[in-house]
Formats: C-alpha cells, sequence, structure tokens
C-alpha cells in the first residue's frame, strides 16, 4: 500500500497563502530567503521592529513599488524598491542610513522570481549601503496583485546644515540636470506587452546617494534637489516653481536625451521631458557655485549640465526656450501620458 | 539624430524666416490644417519667428477634436457591456462624451484596451472569442488605410467578434466648407504632409484652382513648417494658386496607391457630422455594404445621433479659422485642460490646449 499523499508536493518552487500566514512555510521563507540574502545588512528579523540609533534631525520617507513588468532592461522592482527611497532621502540631503521592506506576494508567483528580487534588493542595499533593518510579508490570492507589490520606508541623518528644499530657491539659482532624461520610462514601455518595438534602451536606475554625498561635502551651495521620477524633469521643475513662488526657465537644447530614447519618444508621440527617470536628479544650487556643482557631480560618475535659471517671474511658471530660440510654457502633465494616434 | 535635427536648426529656421519676411509684402492669413502642425507651431514656438502681418490660423485637423459627442458616447456605452472588449487609440480615453468619459469607465470595471495599430485589436479578438472586441476607428485618411486592414483581414479570418465604431474624416471637403463660409479668412493652407503621404496631392487641385487659394503640402518639423509658410506667401504675392509638394520626401503626388487600394475596398464617402462645426457632405467614411457586418453600430443596434454641444463653447469657430482661441470667454477660466467644454481643449494637439499648455502666459 501507498502511503504517500497523491497530490504534488509544490511549496518549495511557488508562493503559497501559507508563506504569510505566520507559521512554519513563513519561517521557511525568511530563514532561507531573506536572512540568508540580507546577511550583513542589519536585518533584526527576531523582533517586532528595528531599534536604530540615530542622533540629531532624520529624514523619513516612503515609497510604493508596483512596476510592470518586474524585470525590465537595466533593473527589476526590487533594486527599484531600494533606490527609490534611498534617492528621496538623499534629495533631502539626508544620509540614507535603514529602510524597511513590506512585500505584498501574489500567490501562485515563482519562488526563483522572489529569490532573484531578494537578492537584487541585497545587491542594492550593498551597493547603497543602506540597511534593511526591518521587513513584512503578506500574500494576497492569486490575482489580487501583479506578482509583488513592494514598499519600502527609508530612514537617515541630516548632517547636512542647510534646508534643502523649494523654499530656499532663489531667483538668479543656477538649475543643473544630472544626466540624460528618459531612459528607464523607454526601457520599461519596450518591454511590456503590446508595443511592437525594440530597442536596447536600459533604465537609468541608480543610486543617487554617492553623487549627493559629494556635491554637499564641497563648498557648493544647494538650494534644493528632487529626482525626476513620474512626470520626469517637467513635473519636478513645475512642483519646485510653485512651491518656491517663482519660475523656472529651462534652454531645451542644454537638456540631453540619448538618440534611442528621442526616436523611441518620436515613435510613441511622448515627450522625453515628461518621461519618468529612477537615476536622475536637478540640483538648483546658487549661481556662483553652478560651476563647481557641475565639477562635483562629473567627478561622481554624473554628466551634469547647466540647463536652466531661476527668474522671479511669471510666479509658478515654468518656461522652456525652444531649438528655435523661442519660449513657452512647459505645462504640468495631465494624468498619463497616452500616445498620440498620427 | 537623423531626420530630425536637420529639420529643427536653429540658423536654417531662422534664414527661411528671413525670407519670408523679405517675400511678404502686405498681411497673409495661413492656415494649417492638421493638429499635428499645431502643436509643432505652439511647442516651438513658429509665429514668434514670423513677420507680424503672417498669421496663422489652426485648422480642424485634430481626430479627437473632431469626433462627435455621439460616437464618444456609443463607444462609452459599448465599453460597458460585460461581453465587450473596447480596443482604442490611448489620447481617444480622455476625451468627455456627454457625460463621462473612456479613462472613467475603465476604472470602474469596463474592459478598455489601448491598442497602438488597430491589427492589435485583431489579436485581442483572436485571443478572446468569448468576447466582442470593438475597435474605435477614428482618425483623417492617415488612420484609415491600417483601420480598413483591420476589417479586411477580419473579413478573411472569418471573425465574428471583432468590428469597428468608425468615425472616419477627410480633409478636402473641410477645407471647401471652411472656404464656402461667407466668413472665410484663409488665403492658403497647409496641407497635411501625412494625410497627402497616403492620398497624394492631386486631389488638392481643384481646390486650389476653385477658390484661387495656395496649397502646400507640408510636413511636421518646424523647418517643414516654415518651409510651408514660405510657398505659401510666394504663391500669395505672386498671385498663384496651385498645390505645391513641400514635403518630398513622404507624400509623393500619387500617394500610396496600396494604402488608397484598401481604404477603396473597405471604405466609402458619406457624409459626416464634425463636431463642433456640425454636418459636412461627403466628408466622412463609412463601411461598404460588403463589410458592413463588421460595424460595431450596426451590430450592437446603435445610432450615434447628435448630442448638442455647450453653447457657451466656440470650438466650431476655432476648428474653421474665425477665432482664436483666447476670444473665447470661457478660455482658461470655465474651459481649461482639466475641465474642458470643447473638444478642442481635450487633446493636445486641439488649438485651444496647445494655446492653454503654451501660451496663457504672457512671456
Amino acid at each position: 500500500m501507498n502511503l504517500s499523499c497523491p497530490i504534488e508536493h509544490h511549496h518549495g518552487d511557488t508562493i503559497l497563502q501559507a508563506h504569510g500566514g505566520g507559521g512554519r512555510l513563513m519561517a521557511e521563507l525568511i530563514q532561507s530567503v531573506f536572512a540568508e540574502a540580507f546577511v550583513g545588512l542589519g536585518l533584526q528579523a527576531d523582533a517586532d521592529s528595528a531599534a536604530l540609533d540615530i542622533a540629531g534631525p532624520v529624514a523619513f520617507t516612503t515609497d510604493s513599488f508596483v512596476v510592470k513588468p518586474i524585470f525590465f532592461p537595466g533593473g527589476d522592482i526590487g533594486r527599484l524598491a531600494v533606490f527609490g527611497t534611498v534617492n528621496d532621502l538623499a534629495m533631502r540631503g539626508a544620509t540614507p542610513q535603514a529602510i524597511s521592506l513590506g512585500l505584498i506576494l501574489e500567490e501562485g508567483l515563482p519562488m526563483a522570481k522572489l529569490r532573484r528580487i531578494i537578492e537584487s534588493i541585497a545587491t542594492a542595499a550593498r551597493e547603497a549601503d543602506v540597511q534593511i533593518v526591518t521587513g513584512d510579508t503578506k500574500v494576497v490570492e492569486r490575482g489580487k496583485c501583479d506578482g509583488i507589490y513592494i514598499n519600502t520606508s527609508g530612514i537617515g541623518p541630516l548632517n547636512h546644515g542647510s534646508d534643502i528644499h523649494p523654499r530656499s530657491v532663489r531667483p538668479g539659482d543656477a538649475l543643473i540636470l544630472s544626466g540624460d532624461l528618459g531612459r528607464h520610462a523607454t526601457a520599461v514601455m519596450a518591454s511590456r506587452e503590446g508595443i511592437a518595438f525594440e530597442t536596447n534602451i536600459e533604465s537609468d536606475l541608480c543610486s543617487l546617494a554617492a553623487p549627493i554625498a559629494a556635491v554637499l561635502a564641497s563648498d557648493v551651495e544647494v538650494h534644493c534637489l528632487r529626482d525626476l521620477t513620474r512626470g520626469g524633469l517637467a513635473s519636478a521643475a513645475n512642483e519646485i516653481a510653485n512651491s518656491a513662488n517663482c519660475s523656472l526657465s529651462l534652454n531645451a537644447q542644454a537638456i540631453p536625451v540619448t538618440d534611442a530614447v528621442r526616436g523611441a519618444s518620436e515613435l510613441l508621440g511622448l515627450d522625453p521631458l515628461y518621461l519618468a527617470n529612477e537615476g536622475r536628479f536637478l540640483a538648483i544650487v546658487a549661481p556662483e557655485s553652478a560651476d563647481s556643482a557641475i565639477c562635483e557631480l562629473r567627478n561622481a560618475g554624473c554628466e551634469a549640465c547647466l540647463i536652466g535659471t531661476v527668474n522671479e517671474s511669471p510666479r509658478g511658471i515654468v518656461t522652456l526656450t525652444s531649438e528655435l530660440g523661442a519660449t513657452r510654457v512647459l505645462d504640468l502633465l495631465r494624468g498619463e501620458q497616452l500616445p498620440r494616434i498620427c | 539624430m537623423k531626420y530630425l535635427d536637420e529639420y529643427r536648426d536653429c540658423e536654417t529656421a531662422k534664414k527661411i524666416a528671413a525670407k519670408i519676411a523679405e517675400s511678404a509684402t502686405q498681411p497673409w492669413t495661413i492656415m494649417e490644417i492638421c493638429g499635428g502642425q499645431t502643436h509643432a507651431i505652439m511647442r516651438y514656438g513658429i509665429q514668434d519667428l514670423l513677420p507680424d502681418g503672417i498669421e496663422l490660423l489652426h485648422g480642424p485637423g485634430c481626430p479627437v477634436c473632431v469626433t462627435p459627442l455621439g460616437k464618444i458616447d456609443a463607444a462609452i456605452a459599448l465599453a460597458r457591456r460585460p461581453d465587450v472588449i473596447l480596443c482604442s487609440f490611448g489620447d481617444m480615453l480622455r476625451v468627455p462624451g456627454s457625460a463621462t468619459d473612456l479613462l472613467t469607465v475603465r476604472a470602474q470595471g469596463a474592459d478598455v484596451r489601448i491598442v497602438y495599430s488597430p491589427l492589435d485589436a485583431l489579436t485581442v479578438a483572436a485571443e478572446n472569442p468569448d468576447r466582442q472586441i470593438v475597435f474605435f476607428a477614428i482618425g483623417f485618411e492617415t488612420t484609415a488605410p491600417p483601420n480598413a486592414m483591420a476589417i479586411f483581414q477580419a473579413a478573411r479570418q472569418n471573425l465574428t467578434n471583432y468590428s469597428a465604431l468608425v468615425s472616419q474624416v477627410l480633409v478636402p471637403p473641410a477645407i471647401e466648407a471652411i472656404l464656402s463660409h461667407d466668413e472665410a479668412r484663409v488665403q492658403a493652407f497647409l496641407a497635411a504632409g501625412h494625410v497627402c503621404t497616403i492620398t497624394g496631392s492631386a486631389e488638392y487641385l481643384p481646390i486650389a484652382a476653385r477658390y484661387h487659394v495656395p496649397i502646400a503640402v507640408t510636413g511636421f518639423e518646424p523647418l517643414d513648417i516654415l518651409d510651408g509658410i514660405l510657398e505659401c506667401v510666394r504663391q500669395l504675392e505672386a498671385g498663384e494658386a496651385t498645390v505645391r509638394n513641400c514635403y518630398a520626401r513622404s507624400a509623393r503626388d500619387d500617394g500610396n496607391p496600396t494604402a488608397r487600394s484598401i481604404l477603396e475596398t473597405v471604405f466609402e464617402p458619406a457624409a459626416q457630422t464634425w463636431r463642433g462645426i456640425g454636418e459636412i457632405p461627403q466628408s466622412g467614411l463609412v463601411l461598404r455594404a460588403e463589410y458592413a457586418q463588421f460595424d460595431a453600430e450596426q451590430r450592437f443596434g446603435l445610432n450615434g445621433g447628435t448630442v448638442p454641444e455647450p453653447a457657451e463653447c466656440i470650438a466650431g469657430e476655432v476648428l474653421q479659422g474665425r477665432c482664436k482661441p483666447t476670444a473665447c470667454t470661457a478660455f482658461g477660466t470655465r474651459c481649461t485642460p482639466d475641465s474642458p467644454l470643447g473638444a478642442p481643449m481635450v487633446s493636445d494637439e486641439g488649438a485651444c490646449a496647445a494655446y492653454y499648455r503654451f501660451r496663457r502666459v504672457a512671456l
């Protein structure tokens, strides 16, 4: 007589509801996947919360990641979840110290994919020199999420003395862009189903902590920093113009966009100034600091360039001087960029 | 980047603008037909390069703008049916019907999918044999051949779950409607280069002759547009009125015979309502009788009846070049891209939205 269960035993290679249920499978998952990958990254898995030793003022931020597809040229959702939060801390002038990791997994997610994402998270955390101190895993029924969603929160000390914020922006300040635009959005779009174009564009996804630290350690007078994620440069510039109650004027010819991104944008009727980036930022610095800011950023590996200045008026408006020398309003995006039909 | 940089060169643009200024001895009013051209004019600030006397009027060539409210309401009604997957070009989704828009009904659970080609909608049909796939076939002569090809292929593949909600419009009858109006101000036209890439420029010859109006077939890059304007000014100053192809790298005199052939196989001209303007004879395309089974309105028993526009909206005047968007009392206040009263404020290619986006502040 055969007493073994006739139902195939799968729990090793697929995420099941029980992996989020608090029992043995969850303990195994934490031990064999998370704890192993996060060795040396400060995970305090045996307590309900992590205890941190940070003196003085801190910056604290949170972000959720739902990118589709979860693996894209130049990165994946895990790497994005680490750098997204690290970069948000860096944009306030903080030194990223620790992040939390909240995972929402869809029942049926292949374990191999989860392992790949967790290893990618660990690698990214080591690159950005940030600890993953606490976490949480939930599993939802099949169909209730798209493979995996991630939330990360991050904290880091504000060692920098000045207030890096739109309210510090002054007329005359220089606008410095850290590199070419549009690669992340284009890479993700090209790898989605339904768009029949092939490119070798890779996402610009990277940690911005090191270049920001280099600029802050120099004598550059930084007034505001903003990473150019959703909505791209145009949206970030509009938000700052609005908060700072001044005008940002950009020079279209000075803004670098690779031919591959330009080509894809022309084809799909999109504007690279509105495309999302995950490794680009705008630095607004005192006019006398512009040259040394560009120099510091270039030494840190960014292809930084001066793309415009801050003016007093028209208040709350961003202007763009076109390749032909005419100036117009650069508006905030309404909703999602939708491809034009012809 | 090849095919882009050489048509956006600042120095060459200034040279052409200087030639326009030299040639023009009196004020002239020129209309660009296509919304893509309007967008480029506003985006690059081309009007700023022109001498004061050259006025650009913005034509009705924004396909999203002129799609009648009744058709949008029909698309929304179809999308709401649980048995239907509505496939559409992306920029149609934001356009408000009389009560809501496709983006909103999608959020409420309707299966509305953005496709980049009607042939992608055919693939959706093949993959979902138990659902009805309706493609929202809108646009000018540019979208008509691929929209026709999808229907032609559906017929060949005996697909019984594919149909098209058709709202196709044609440029030449619209030009004639504009020129026939008592208050017509347009003295020359920049014809839409991509439309002429399909249909050729020959069908514009009788219009140029009958109304004694110069027509320059024009592309969409800044230098293309300046070249088209220069050609119009040259003809106007010389008292000529003919069709000149200034977009030879794409448009040929006889167009694209293969594209025209599939268009004529599947579609035939008929009267068409233009949003904001009204009905123009022979200005639309409908499915020929042998393809009528693929007509979504017939299949689902709809009729895209006329739905009244908000009274304050002067879209019709704007689309026919009789008013600038800024002449509207609601512009930028009661009518903005976030809350549009009329179609030209909806699409980025609409003249009102272009003015709002690029020109609402004096710079």
